[in-house]
C-alpha cells in the first residue's frame, strides 16, 4: 500500500479552491482591464488611466499620503517598540498587549471614536484633510507596525550590544551600527503592513469626511457606477504595484501579523 | 522616565477615543463633548433595535461560517501540501501568498467580478460572501498550519501505520493532535479577519444584509443620532469583550513556554 496515498490527497480541494477564488478571479481582472464593454481587446483603459488627470492625481496623492502615513507609523512605533523591548517589566507581555489590541476592535468603530474627538476638536475634518488622513490612518494602523518591530527587537541578541559595548561603541554608535540595522526585518514587515493598506484602505477616510482621493476609492467609484472594465484595470494598476513593492521588501514574514494572532 | 512618557502619549493616542466614547455611551448626550446625564438607553437601544441585532448576529454568523470553512480547507491543504512534491508545494505557496498581501479592496472587487459579472451568481444566495470571506482567511490558516507541521515528529505516523492504524485513523489520532495549536489559532485569525472586514463585504454582500463594519460605514453617512450613539454602545462592548479575551490568554494556566513566548510577542 503506497502510505502517501491518503495525505498527499486532502490538499486538493484546497488546490482547487485557490484556482476558482484565487487565480481565476485575477485572470478575470486582467481580461476585463484589456478588453471594452462589446468583449473587444483593447488599451483604452490603460490609457485612460494614463491620460486622465483626476486619476494621475489620486495615483500621486495616495502615494505621498501611504508615505506619510508610514513615516509617522515608524516614527511612533519605533520608540514604543524599542522601549518595550528593553524594559524589564514583570508584565511586559501584558503592556505589549495593550499596544496591540486594538486591531482586534472592528476598525469601522474605532475610526468612528477618532472622528468623533477630532471633530470635537477641530470643528470640521474638511478644514485639513491631508493631516487628517495621516491621523486616521495612523490609527488606524499603528499596531501593525508596532508588532512585528517588537518582535524583532524583542529576538535580539544582546550579546552583540555587549560586545559593542567592549570594543568601545558608545550607546548611540552601538544603536545605530547593530541595533537598527538588525531591527531592519521587523521595518520593512510593519513597513509594507502600513504602506499598502494606506494606498487603498478609502474606507478610513470616506467616514473621516465623506470623500477620498486614494486608488481604492478609484475601484469604488467604478464599481458603483458598474464600469467592470475600468475598475479592473486599477485593480490591475494596484496589483502591479503590490507585486513590485513585495519583491523589493520580500514580504513574506508579514502574514502572522495581519491575522493579529499568533502563528 | 521619557520612555514612560513616550508610552503614556502613544497609549493615549491610541486609548483616549475609544475611552471617552465608552464614556459617552453611557450618557443621554448625542455628541461628544456635550454634557449629559447617566443613561443606559444606547444599550437598551443596541439590543432591541431589530436591524442593529440581525447586523450584530449576522456579522458573527458570517464569521463563524467562513471561519470553519476556511479552516477545515486551508488544514486540510497544508497537511496535503506538506506531503506533496516539492514543486507543487512551491505553486501552492505562492498562489496561497496572493490573498494575503493583496489590497482587500481587489481581493473583493476581483471576486465579485468572477462570481456575479461573470457567473451570474446572485448576491442574494450568500455565496459571493461566504467565498469571499473563506478566500480571505484560508490562507492565514494554511500559513498558520504549515509550521506546526514542518515541527511535526513524522516517525509517529509511521509508527501509528506499523501498528496497523489505517492512514485515516492516524490522520485524525497522531497528525491532527500534533497541529492542533496551529489550527486553533489560523481559526482565531480567521474569526479576527472575517470579522473586521469591510472591502470584500460589501462588494459581494447581499443589499440588505449588513455586517458591523458595512453598517457603521453607512450610518456614519446617515443623520440618524439614535443608531450613531447605539454604535457607541457597541464599540464599547466590543472593547471590553477584546480586553476579556486578551485577559484570558494571558492567565491561561495551561499554556507551555513555547505559548508564553509567543503570547507575548504575537498574540
Amino acid at each position: 500500500m503506497n502510505r502517501n496515498f491518503s495525505r498527499k490527497y486532502l490538499g486538493i480541494p484546497y488546490f482547487i479552491f485557490l484556482l476558482i477564488f484565487v487565480v481565476l478571479p485575477l485572470l478575470v481582472i486582467l481580461y476585463y482591464a484589456f478588453t471594452n464593454g462589446e468583449g473587444q481587446f483593447t488599451f483604452s483603459n490603460l490609457i485612460n488611466f494614463f491620460t486622465d488627470p483626476n486619476t494621475l492625481g489620486t495615483l500621486l496623492y495616495s502615494f505621498c499620503l501611504a508615505l506619510a502615513t508610514t513615516v509617522v507609523c515608524l516614527l511612533l512605533a519605533y520608540p514604543v517598540s524599542y522601549i518595550l523591548s528593553q524594559s524589564n517589566w514583570k508584565f511586559k507581555s501584558v503592556i505589549v498587549m495593550i499596544f496591540v489590541m486594538p486591531m482586534w476592535i472592528n476598525f469601522t468603530l474605532r475610526v468612528t471614536a477618532l472622528k468623533e474627538i477630532l471633530t470635537l476638536i477641530e470643528g470640521n475634518l474638511a478644514f485639513h484633510p491631508f493631516l487628517n488622513s495621516i491621523i486616521g490612518m495612523t490609527y488606524d494602523f499603528l499596531p501593525f507596525m508596532i508588532l512585528p518591530i517588537y518582535t524583532t527587537l524583542s529576538k535580539l541578541d544582546r550579546s552583540l550590544l555587549e560586545a559593542a559595548a567592549d570594543l568601545g561603541a558608545g550607546k548611540r554608535q552601538s544603536f545605530y551600527r547593530v541595533t537598527l540595522p538588525l531591527s531592519m526585518p521587523g521595518i520593512v514587515s510593519g513597513v509594507s503592513m502600513v504602506f499598502l493598506p494606506a494606498m487603498t484602505n478609502y474606507v478610513v477616510l470616506d467616514m473621516m469626511y465623506n470623500s477620498t482621493y486614494i486608488m481604492g476609492s478609484l475601484i469604488g467609484s467604478y464599481f458603483s457606477a458598474y464600469d467592470w472594465h475600468n475598475g479592473s484595470m486599477i485593480a490591475l494598476i494596484l496589483l502591479v504595484i503590490i507585486c513590485l513593492f513585495t519583491l523589493v521588501t520580500n514580504g513574506d514574514e508579514d502574514t502572522g501579523v495581519r491575522g493579529g494572532t499568533l502563528v | 522616565m521619557i520612555s514612560t512618557i513616550i508610552l503614556c502619549l502613544v497609549l493615549l493616542f491610541i486609548y483616549a477615543p475609544i475611552l471617552i466614547l465608552a464614556v459617552y455611551s453611557f450618557t443621554d448626550a448625542t455628541t461628544i463633548g456635550t454634557a449629559g446625564s447617566f443613561s443606559v438607553q444606547n444599550y437598551i437601544t443596541l439590543f432591541t433595535t431589530e436591524e442593529l441585532a440581525d447586523m450584530i448576529l449576522g456579522t458573527i454568523g458570517l464569521a463563524l461560517c467562513a471561519a470553519v470553512i476556511a479552516t477545515i480547507l486551508g488544514s486540510l491543504g497544508a497537511i496535503g501540501t506538506f506531503y506533496s512534491k516539492r514543486r507543487n508545494q512551491m505553486v501552492i505557496n505562492s498562489i496561497n501568498q496572493i490573498p494575503v498581501v493583496n489590497a482587500d479592496v481587489v481581493t473583493g472587487f476581483s471576486i465579485c467580478i468572477l462570481l456575479v459579472v461573470v457567473f451570474g451568481a446572485g448576491k442574494d444566495t450568500f455565496f459571493p460572501l461566504i467565498a469571499g470571506h473563506v478566500t480571505l482567511c484560508a490562507p492565514f490558516v494554511y500559513l498558520s498550519v504549515m509550521p506546526k507541521l514542518k515541527q511535526m515528529d513524522s516517525s509517529l505516523y509511521e509508527a501509528a501505520l506499523d501498528l496497523g492504524a489505517s492512514p485515516a485513523y492516524a490522520l485524525r489520532k497522531v497528525i491532527i493532535p500534533q497541529i492542533m495549536s496551529g489550527i486553533i489559532s489560523g481559526f482565531a485569525m480567521a474569526i479576527t479577519l472575517s470579522l473586521d472586514d469591510y472591502f470584500i463585504a460589501t462588494y459581494t454582500k447581499p443589499a440588505t444584509f449588513d455586517t458591523i463594519s458595512t453598517y457603521v460605514v453607512n450610518a456614519t453617512r446617515g443623520s440618524q443620532t439614535q443608531i450613531k450613539t447605539a454604535l457607541w454602545a457597541l464599540s464599547t462592548l466590543i472593547f471590553v469583550i477584546v480586553m476579556i479575551v486578551a485577559v484570558l490568554m494571558n492567565v491561561r494556566p495551561f499554556r507551555n513556554d513555547e505559548n508564553a513566548a509567543k503570547a507575548g510577542t504575537k498574540v
